[in-house]
């Protein structure tokens, strides 16, 4: 336990950093995610920076400028004022008699003294002479530390015989050290060598550049954020409007279609809130206009519907009594009670189906999804064809996966598509063996109902789902098919959003392929079959339908 | 009340189409059936009061009458069972007729043998002489009596209500399938219409539960059917 302690803090503190880092990366996430979404914030954002470099830029160099004159015009009034010092402590040592160092010494101090009182248009000042022969300072500093202060490089430079200047930070009398400027000259006598320094104190012009500085770095971001601000309020004047005209198209795409922009003012605006509304109302107009022709169309199927199966229900009906008793008639009578019993079941089926292409030429046709296992379906549609697939000689074969295939479908139309593809398999298939696959994908299924009969070209496989379409006039008709069957199916098929298609070649008879979206509303990308029959489809069929033998 | 043993049951015939109803009557009669008729909506249910058929035929799209105003009527007095005849299977039509109080349904055109066949389902209820009593929670059902109560308060169902309350109680831990009760319950042979199930469970719950939201008598077991609640 003890020994696992450590390990499990590690444990412990990499799991808090991993989790500090996944939510750093989701919150950086969620920050650009805005930012791309906001033309707002990205506005504000992309001003902020322009103007902000630009208003670094302007200070940086606005400030330079501004501190090269206060220290230019200060340094020129120190050289000079130092100049007029220099000139008079050189008079001042010419004039005493050569070689007597005392004196030399006391009228150099008196130089000192003398110059130390002038004033000068420089402003304050230090001075200090010092003998390059005896390294104190020959004459009293104006205070105490200044002589050892003053810097190297200067002080070698005017030993070399050359009146110079530099910056650097010297000591005050009693003060801080501050930022200076140092003017150095030679001054020359018969008893050694002399060196007059003069120390201007750049205080005051230190704490006003700080004083501009601070002024230019305020209102430089004063002005950036007033610029972004500014950025932000007329995005916003420009984006509210867009994003009302997006939140309105929402609305009009969601159906409620009496939604319309406000118009306010004459500007572009306006002129696109016109004009998105001009659109609006056209799109009302014609879908209203579509809604009332398909309720229309509706109404009148339903009318048709009832008007014409209630007379055919009494005459089905009286069809059929007639029919229990033909044998009490004589041949003739009875022969046509038998055709009129037949023949009303075509018309039957010809007003059922041409009842539910209408109903999906109104676009009245509604899904109802529900998850169904795809085999048992199968089954049950080859189960009921079986007695006529025995009758015309044809055996049905189903090959189902190992693993359930379940799709969202609406079961009775998927029943009719197979009843339907079965049924033509049987009709077309010439007695032959019919096959029919079921294969599953992660997003897809397919069943493929495959028949050996005369087959048929590409052209004619492109026509099969046509209304009322016959490959072979003479023939077909026979089949009993209502010629509705394939449409139905197909309009079937693209209802769940999947595919009906053909396949065949003569002689080597025909494939339909059904696919299927085993969710809805998910873009079908491929089937899990072939539409044209491979090797491998038509191996051996390992289960064959029908009561005999159906899988447990 | 009711009919006595071997008279022939009458069928109220609700339908404006004359020959309809005429070929209505004809195959009624040949199954040994006692036809009336009404062909004027207005007139269905006063015409139901003096019939007092065993069963009534009604055609839903009445001009000028609303077949469900008229079902619904019926069925505030009358526990008969209803059939309806409708143009239209897959419509709402079918479903707002169930939840009326029809019992079962008829698409135009139908054969004289599928129309007979579901008016001997309603008409061939649950009848049994020895006494047999269930009970789901504090709901007990009185078989040969007829007779469901919760408590001691009475609760009048349809017969076709009883059946499938009785269908469920009589094997408490079994899951009925739709498919299954619509055999048991309706006498279908092949797969029907499940909304008829849907409708008639939730008739029943309105009628037996406490809290038709919250089920505790008939149990909804989901993808699969239904079962009875614990006795």
């Amino acid at each position: 336990m003890t020994t696992s302690r450590p390990s499990g803090w590690r444990t412990r503190l990499d799991g808090v950093v991993r989790e500090l880092r996944l939510r750093a990366r989701i919150a950086g996430r969620a920050v650009w995610l805005q930012y791309r979404r906001s033309l707002q914030l990205r506005v504000a954002v992309i001003t902020m920076a322009v103007a902000g470099a630009v208003v670094i830029v302007i200070s940086l160099i606005l400030f330079e400028q501004i501190r090269t004159q206060q220290l230019g015009a200060k340094k020129d009034a120190a050289i000079s004022q130092a100049q007029v010092g220099v000139d008079y402590a050189r008079n001042q040592v010419v004039a005493v008699p050569s070689g007597d160092p005392r004196s030399i010494r006391l009228t150099m101090q008196r130089t000192v003294d003398e110059l130390r009182t002038r004033g000068g248009s420089a402003g304050q000042f230090a001075i200090v002479m010092i003998n390059r022969d005896t390294p104190t300072a020959l004459t009293q500093p104006s205070f105490a530390g200044l002589t050892p202060a003053l810097p190297d490089s200067l002080v070698t430079e005017v030993g070399e015989g050359t009146q110079t200047y530099q910056y650097a930070v010297m000591p005050t009398d009693g003060g801080p050290a501050v930022p200076s400027l140092v003017v150095g000259a030679p001054v020359p006598s018969q008893s050694g060598s002399y060196e007059l320094y003069y120390v201007f104190p750049l205080d005051q012009e230190q704490r006003s550049l700080e004083d501009i500085r601070s002024t230019v770095v305020a209102s430089g971001l004063a002005l950036v954020v007033l610029v972004a601000g500014i950025g932000a309020l007329v995005t916003r004047l420009v984006v509210s409007p867009v994003r009302l005209a997006a939140q309105t198209a929402e609305q009009l795409a969601s159906g409620q279609l009496e939604r319309r922009l406000p118009i306010r003012g004459d500007d572009d605006l306006a002129r696109l809130a016109g004009s998105f509304n001009r659109m609006a109302a056209s799109l009302q107009r014609q879908i209203t206009q579509l809604e009332d022709l398909s309720r229309l169309q509706q109404r009148f199927t339903s009318d048709v519907s009832h008007e014409l199966r209630t007379p055919l229900t009494t005459v089905r009906m009286a069809a059929d009594i007639l029919h229990s008793a033909r044998v009490d008639f004589a041949p003739d009578v009875a022969r046509s009670a038998e055709l009129l019993q037949t023949e009303l079941g075509r018309f039957e089926g010809l007003l059922t189906d041409l009842l539910e292409i209408s109903r999906y030429d109104a676009g009245a046709a509604s899904l109802v999804a529900e998850p169904n296992e795809l085999g048992p379906l199968i089954q049950r549609v080859l189960t009921a064809a079986d007695p006529l697939a025995h009758q015309r000689g044809a055996t049905l074969r189903l090959r189902l996966p190992d693993d359930p295939v379940i799709a969202e479908i609406d079961p009775r139309r998927v029943e009719r598509i197979l009843r339907n593809l079965t049924l033509n398999a049987i009709h077309h298939g010439d007695g032959g063996g019919i096959e029919v696959t079921l294969r599953g994908n992660r997003s897809a299924a397919a069943i493929t109902v495959r028949d050996h009969g005369p087959g048929m070209n590409s052209e004619e496989a492109s026509r099969v789902f046509d209304r009322f379409w016959r490959a072979d006039p003479a023939r077909s008709r026979h089949g009993g098919g209502t010629g509705l069957g394939l449409s139905i199916s197909r309009e079937d098929a693209r209802l769940h959003g999947g595919w009906l298609q053909a396949w065949g070649r003569p002689g080597e008879g025909a494939q339909f392929r059904l696919t299927l979206p085993l969710v809805q509303g998910v873009e079908l990308e491929g089937s899990p079959l072939p539409l044209e029959p491979t090797a491998e489809t038509s191996d051996p069929y390992d289960v064959v339908a029908g009561p005999t033998g159906a899988r447990p | 009340m009711g009919t006595m043993i071997g008279a022939r049951s009458r069928v109220l015939v609700v339908d404006d189409d004359p020959s309809l109803a005429e070929m209505l009557g004809i195959v009624l009669r040949a199954e040994g059936l006692e036809p009336a008729f009404v062909a004027d909506g207005g007139r269905a249910v006063s015409a139901f009061r003096e019939v007092r058929p065993d069963l009534v035929l009604l055609d839903l799209m009445l001009p000028g009458a609303d077949g469900l105003q008229i079902c619904r009527e019926i069925r505030q007095e009358s526990l008969v069972p209803i059939i309806m005849l409708t143009a239209k299977a897959d419509t709402v039509d079918v479903v707002r007729g169930l939840e009326a109080g029809a019992d079962d349904y008829v698409v135009k055109p139908f054969k004289p043998i599928e129309l007979v066949a579901r008016i001997r389902a309603q008409m061939r209820r649950t009848d049994t002489d020895h006494p047999e009593t269930l009970a789901i929670g504090e709901v007990s059902i009185d078989v040969a009596g007829h007779q469901v109560r919760r408590g001691e308060t009475p609760i009048l169902l349809t017969p076709l209500e009883f059946d499938l309350l009785v269908a469920l109680a009589r094997k408490p831990r079994q899951v009925f399938t739709r498919e299954h009760l619509l055999e048991q319950v309706w006498g279908y042979r092949h797969a029907a219409d499940t909304r008829l199930v849907n409708v008639h469970v939730q008739r029943l719950r309105s009628k037996v539960e406490i809290d038709p939201e919250h089920p505790e008598v008939v149990l909804t077991v989901r993808g699969v059917g239904y079962k009875a609640g614990p006795p």
